[in-house]
């Protein structure tokens, strides 16, 4: 019992680390389907975020898997003119962090 | 045929080795060569044949047929949810993201990607990794040839095709281009003809965005550069129309320059006629083809005529007679577009006859740098907003021509075949890259230059005023030292009539000389008869010489013809 809730606590601090890092202004973790698990966001944008992000990762992951099989992705940076969106993909889950490094 | 030679030899010397000995030849056959067997063979040309062992291929260029796309919104929803819940369910979607976090996969998972994450992160804060290093050293920029790409083409979208004449670029941005469509075929123009002229988005360049329905087609449109919605138009039958994007108004017709005030429309604030003695007297008046109006300098004006003049006008002046300030003469054909330098206002460029010229408003005489008589008639021009050096031209051959004046004064820069039938309008966008020109078929071609000649180079502001300044005073020059020698040969002639004002004057006075030169150039019309030369088509605008007073350039221009 204690060693669940001590996982379910880690994962709570962990967000919380980086929720608190300087400029991070949000975060999303998505299932492999898309769905949005958990958000810092408003529902709309956290929806629009996961849908998009998903079909990116996804084509980003099979573009490096036709170049060589052997290799897979590990993380993506979409820099951008506002922000810069990162994304650490594993094989169930991503985890989405938008983050204004100026600010 | 069977050569045989005979020879005898003693039976007791059969077997004996032969000896050898030498002597003189003898002929033994001789094969004279039989004609009759050259007909049995041909003479053919040597030819050279290289032949390799490889594959055979072939080259095709395919052209899909053209896409029609067009713009619609898309209403998202939410996917990706399992079938048995419900997104809208917002206790269905909780239990089950719920249950999600509880499982341990989750949880190892997230804590892996949150330490990978962490660190980007604080990399991002500790460095900027995409920061520009070296900005201050700039990479110099490879001379390229200038080169000018078409980007998309805009058709009349009506079965009879109509010229365009006139073109405009939206004062915000140019995202629209104004097109006028008229028929400039005096009379030809078959009965069911559109009047509408068009205003097309850039990206859509399948369907015109607007269409503008005048009571007669329009020659000439432009925006208000102070209110976009606002465009002004100049129609076929001699009015001018306002059009909004709400309503329409007229104005009444005229032959002479008149001031409108957009506010009080019933009738013009001012009039000017256009005659070059100054008498205000309407039959002498010549018509008037281009205007130029610089916004900088509201006072002055100038007009390009029919009969190939440039006269400069002072709207500010008190009496009609002083309105006009001075002409300017040099072109043999009507003026088809005038424009002032926007860097130096002082100079300006027209465009007639087979010529383009600039000139300069303190010398009246000519024009002080002119481009050499080309192979067609050129219809339009601009200068380039952003480089003081460079102008456009277009010509009746479908040709577009770049001049850059610090590059090449004798030729263009740049010549572009732009399409089969002849351009007639062009348009430059004000941020100097992108124009638009107005073909004969209704097409209207956008086309973006290189951006060797949209931007300026160092410099050039300074070398373009000295090269101005050096050629005005060339001109200077030149015209003291003309009208010295009109001084002197007045005052010798006015001795030499003194001297001689008994004897009687065989010579012809200029009146004659002009009529004999006329007389010979309708007999030489006559003989051969050209189409577009006849006099009185006076709307035509096809190339005529020009009826001027002044004989020397009457003697000149039979030369030319």
């Amino acid at each position: 019992m204690s060693f669940r809730r001590k996982k379910g606590a880690e994962v709570e601090e962990t967000l919380k680390r980086i929720q608190s890092q300087k400029g991070v202004q949000g975060i999303i973790i998505v299932n492999s389907e898309g769905i949005p698990v958990k958000s810092t966001l408003d529902n709309q944008s956290t929806v629009q975020y996961s849908a998009l992000i998903h079909q990116l990762v996804m084509k980003a992951r099979s573009t490096l898997r036709d170049i060589d099989p052997q290799n897979d992705l590990t993380f993506l940076r979409v820099r951008s003119k506002k922000n810069e969106i990162m994304i650490a993909p594993d094989k169930d889950y991503f985890l989405i962090v938008i983050q204004n490094p100026s600010a | 045929m069977e050569i045989t030679y005979v020879y005898s030899k003693f039976r007791r010397e059969f077997g004996r080795q032969g000896l050898f000995s030498d002597r003189a030849e003898a002929v033994m056959v001789d094969i004279q060569p039989n004609p009759r067997l050259m007909s049995n063979f041909v003479v053919k040309t040597p030819r050279d044949q290289a032949s390799q062992a490889c594959m055979d291929m072939s080259e095709h260029p395919v052209n899909t047929e053209r896409f029609e796309s067009s713009n619609c919104g898309i209403n998202h929803m939410e996917g990706a949810w399992p079938k048995d819940i419900n997104p809208r369910d917002l206790e269905q979607t909780v239990r089950f993201k719920k249950k999600i976090e509880k499982e341990e996969n989750y949880v190892n998972s997230l804590v892996h990607l949150g330490y990978v994450m962490d660190h980007c992160i604080r990399q991002n804060n500790t460095i900027d990794i995409y920061q520009e290093h070296f900005k201050e050293d700039e990479i110099e920029k490879v001379p390229e040839f200038p080169t000018a790409k078409t980007m998309s083409v805009f058709r009349d979208p009506n079965q009879v095709k109509r010229t365009i004449t006139g073109l405009s670029w939206h004062p915000d941005g140019g995202r629209k281009l104004a097109a006028a469509y008229c028929s400039l075929d005096f009379q030809k123009s078959p009965p069911d003809m559109s009047f509408d002229s068009y205003i097309w988005d850039l990206e859509k360049p399948n369907y015109p965005e607007m269409a503008l329905k005048p009571e007669s087609p329009l020659v000439c449109l432009d925006y208000n550069p102070k209110d976009p919605h606002t465009l002004l138009g100049g129609s076929y039958g001699g009015q001018i129309g306002v059009f909004t994007f709400r309503t329409q108004s007229c104005g009444t017709p005229g032959g002479a320059i008149l001031w409108w005030d957009v506010r009080k429309l019933s009738e013009p604030t001012e009039r000017l006629v256009l005659d070059p003695s100054r008498e205000g007297n309407l039959d002498q008046a010549l018509g008037a083809i281009s205007l130029e109006f610089e916004p900088t300098m509201p006072t002055k004006f100038m007009v390009g005529t029919e009969q190939g003049m440039v006269v400069s006008c002072n709207r500010k002046a008190k009496t009609p007679a002083e309105k006009i300030v001075c002409t300017y003469e040099g072109h043999h054909g009507p003026i088809y577009a005038i424009q002032r330098n926007p860097f130096f206002p002082k100079n300006f460029l027209t465009v007639g006859d087979w010529t383009a010229r600039i000139w300069s408003e303190d010398i009246k005489e000519s024009s002080i740098m002119w481009t050499k008589y080309q192979m067609s008639y050129l219809m339009d021009a601009c200068w380039s907003p952003v480089r003081p050096s460079v102008f456009l031209t277009v010509k009746m051959e479908g040709v577009l021509d770049i001049w850059d004046l610090l590059f090449k004064q004798s030729e263009p820069t740049l010549s572009v075949k732009v399409s089969d039938k002849a351009l007639y309008s062009l348009r430059i966008q004000d941020n100097g890259q992108v124009l638009a020109c107005g073909s004969h078929s209704g097409e209207a071609t956008l086309l973006h230059i290189s951006s060797g000649l949209s931007t300026l180079q160092k410099n050039e502001k300074s070398l373009m005023a000295a090269m101005f300044e050096r050629e005005t005073k060339r001109e200077k020059i030149l015209e003291a030292r003309q009208r010295e020698i009109r001084l002197k040969e007045r005052s010798r002639s006015e001795q030499s009539r003194e001297d001689e004002a008994w004897r009687e004057d065989g010579d012809e006075d200029p009146e004659q000389i002009l009529a004999k030169v006329e007389s010979d150039f309708y007999s030489m019309t006559q003989a051969a008869p050209a189409p577009g030369l006849a006099p009185g088509s006076a709307s035509e605008r096809q190339p005529r010489p020009r009826q001027s007073e002044s004989s020397e350039k009457k003697e000149e221009e039979t030369l030319n013809l």
